[in-house]
C-alpha cells in the first residue's frame, strides 16, 4: 500500500516566509532557512518552496537564498516562482533542488516546459496549475500568483503541461488556500483522470484524513501550507508535521495512491 | 578521498553536503585528472540517458570510470542516471552506455500488474526488498544494503529502471506497480536507482557505509571483489 507523499509548502515573499489566504493577505511567518531546517529535522517526505510574488513583480528567483535553503534539505525539494530561463533552472537544480515548478512563464512562453524537460528530464519539471475563477465565475487556470485568468480549464492546462514534458502537476485550489476547509476533491479527480503523471493536491489541507481523501480522488501526493505553520499565542509561530506513524496509522487500509483502478474494478468493489 | 564525478548532470550539491555532514573527505571531479588517487567513486545523475552518456564521453570520463572499475578496482557507486549509464543502453535513447553491468534501462509500463493505470515518473519513497543472497555477492553489496532493523525507505524519481541481463546482478527490488531493480551491482560496482543523498537518515547511513568500505579497502587492500 502506497501512502501519498506529504509535501509542506514554504511560501516566500520578498525573502520572508509567509502564509496566505486565497493567495492574498500574506502574514509573516519567519526566516525561510529556519523553517526549512525544522521541516528537515522532522523528516518530511518532500518540501516545496514557492516564491509567491516573483512572477507578478517580474523578478527572477533569488538564487543565493535558494542555495542556502537547498543546503538545509536532505530530503527532496522543489522550487517555483519566477523561473523564466533554462539557466535559472540549471542553477537551481545544481544547487540541490530535485525539481523546478513552472506556471506563468510556460503560459507566456509556450516552449519553456518543453525546453526544461528536454534538458533536465521530465522528472525535474513540475507544471503548476493554480485554479481560480475568471470574471464570469468560470473555473480557470491562472497565472501571476492568481491575478490573471487564462482561458484554459484546469484539466486543459495540466494536459498541455504534461504534453510538453512535465513529469508532475502541482494542482492548487486558490479558493481553498489557507482556509483549512479540505481539498477540492472533485477538481483533483478531474485533473488526475486527465493525465498519466503524478498529481500533487494543494489548497485546503487540514490533516491526514484530507490526505486519504485526496489519494482516493487520484492524487499521488498531498501538499499543504497553513496546516503545518500556524500562529500560537503572542505571535509565536509553530511548525508541525505529522509523523510517518501518524500517517500510516490513519491511512492503513486505504488503496494505493499511484494506481487508478479501472472503472469496472471500482464498480465491482464498491 | 571520495571523488564525485561531475559531468554536468545531477545533484552534486546534495551529495557533497551529505558527505560533509559525515566528515568524509570528498572532491568534486570536473575532469578525469581530479579523480586520480580517489579511494572511491560516486557517479550521480539526473536527466536523459543520451545527454548523460554524451557528457561523460565529452569530458573524458568514460575511460576514467572504466579504469577505476577494472584497473584501480576501487568501489564505484552509480546513482539514478549514474547507475543507468553503467548499463549497455536505455530505451530512453539510442546511445550505448558504459557496458559495465549487462542489461538495459526500460521505461515503466503504462499499466501495473492489475491492469490499472500506472503513473510515470515514479516519484516518492519506496521500501527496499533485498534479494535473497544478494548481500553475499560482494563485500560492497553486503556493506551497503540495509540490514535487519535498518531503515529501508528511500526516495525515487525516475521513469526508467534497470533490466539486468544477469539476475545475479539485482541486489534489491522495490515496487511501483511492478517490481523493479532498486539496487544492482557486481564486484566493486554498485548502483542505486534511488537517491541516497535525498533519503534522509537511510541515505546518509548508506553513504556512510560506502565511505567506510572505501576507507577499509584503501588501508587493508584485503577485500574480495
Amino acid at each position: 500500500m502506497v501512502i501519498p507523499r506529504v509535501i509542506p509548502c514554504v511560501l516566500i515573499k520578498n525573502g520572508d516566509a509567509c502564509k496566505t489566504v486565497k493567495f492574498r493577505e500574506p502574514t509573516y511567518v519567519g526566516d525561510p532557512v529556519n523553517i526549512v531546517r525544522i521541516f528537515s529535522e522532522k523528516e518530511v517526505d518532500e518540501l516545496a518552496i514557492l516564491d509567491i510574488s516573483a512572477s507578478r513583480e517580474g523578478r527572477p528567483p533569488d538564487l543565493r537564498q535558494l542555495e542556502r535553503l537547498a543546503g538545509e534539505c536532505f530530503m527532496p525539494a522543489s522550487y517555483g516562482g519566477g523561473i523564466t530561463t533554462r539557466e535559472q533552472a540549471r542553477t537551481i537544480l545544481r544547487s540541490g533542488f530535485e525539481k523546478v515548478i513552472i506556471n506563468t512563464a510556460s503560459v507566456l512562453t509556450h516552449s519553456l516546459i518543453h525546453e526544461l524537460a528536454s534538458e533536465f528530464g521530465s522528472q525535474s519539471v513540475v507544471c503548476a496549475v493554480d485554479v481560480g475563477r475568471d470574471i464570469f465565475g468560470k473555473e480557470r487556470a491562472t497565472i501571476l500568483s492568481g491575478t490573471r485568468a487564462t482561458r484554459d480549464t484546469p484539466e486543459k492546462r495540466a494536459e498541455a503541461g504534461v504534453a510538453q514534458g512535465a513529469g508532475e502537476v502541482l494542482l492548487t485550489s486558490i479558493g481553498r488556500d489557507g482556509c483549512l476547509c479540505g481539498y477540492d476533491l472533485e477538481l483533483i479527480a478531474r485533473v488526475a483522470s486527465a493525465v498519466n503523471v503524478p498529481v500533487i493536491a494543494n489548497g485546503g489541507a487540514r490533516g491526514v484524513e484530507d490526505f486519504a481523501a485526496a489519494a482516493s480522488a487520484g492524487a499521488s501526493a498531498c501538499a499543504g501550507g497553513a496546516m503545518f505553520v500556524f500562529h500560537g499565542r503572542h505571535r509565536a509561530v509553530l511548525i508541525t508535521a505529522p509523523s510517518r506513524n501518524d500517517l500510516v496509522a490513519t491511512l492503513q487500509g486505504h488503496r494505493q495512491a499511484n494506481i487508478v483502478m479501472p472503472i469496472e474494478h471500482a464498480a465491482a468493489n464498491s | 578521498m571520495i571523488a564525485v564525478v561531475d559531468y554536468g548532470m545531477g545533484n552534486i550539491a546534495s551529495l557533497v553536503n551529505m558527505f560533509r555532514r559525515l566528515t568524509v573527505p570528498t572532491v568534486v571531479a570536473a575532469t578525469p585528472k581530479a579523480m586520480v588517487g580517489a579511494s572511491g567513486l560516486v557517479i550521480p545523475g539526473v536527466g536523459a540517458f543520451d545527454a548523460g552518456i554524451r557528457e561523460v564521453h565529452t569530458r573524458g570520463f568514460a575511460d576514467a570510470i572504466k579504469g577505476a572499475v577494472y584497473d584501480d578496482r576501487i568501489p564505484v557507486l552509480g546513482i539514478c542516471l549514474g547507475m543507468q549509464l553503467l548499463l549497455e543502453g536505455s530505451e530512453e535513447g539510442v546511445s550505448s552506455g558504459l557496458g559495465i553491468v549487462p542489461g538495459v534501462a526500460r521505461r515503466f509500463p503504462a499499466q501495473d500488474r492489475t491492469a490499472g493505470r500506472l503513473r510515470v515518473p515514479h516519484v516518492g519513497w519506496a521500501e527496499l526488498t533485498p534479494v535473497a543472497g544478494g548481500s553475499e555477492r560482494s563485500d560492497l553489496a553486503a556493506a551497503l544494503l540495509p540490514r535487519e532493523g535498518d531503515a529501508r525507505r528511500f526516495y525515487f524519481v525516475h521513469s526508467y529502471y534497470a533490466d539486468c541481463a544477469n539476475a545475479e546482478h539485482v541486489l534489491a527490488t522495490a515496487e511501483h506497480g511492478v517490481s523493479f531493480a532498486a539496487a544492482i551491482g557486481t564486484k566493486n560496482v554498485i548502483g542505486t536507482q534511488f537517491h541516497p543523498e535525498k533519503s534522509l537518515g537511510a541515505g546518509m547511513a548508506l553513504l556512510a557505509r560506502f565511505a567506510g568500505v572505501c576507507l577499509e579497502r584503501e588501508s587493508s587492500r584485503g577485500l574480495s571483489w
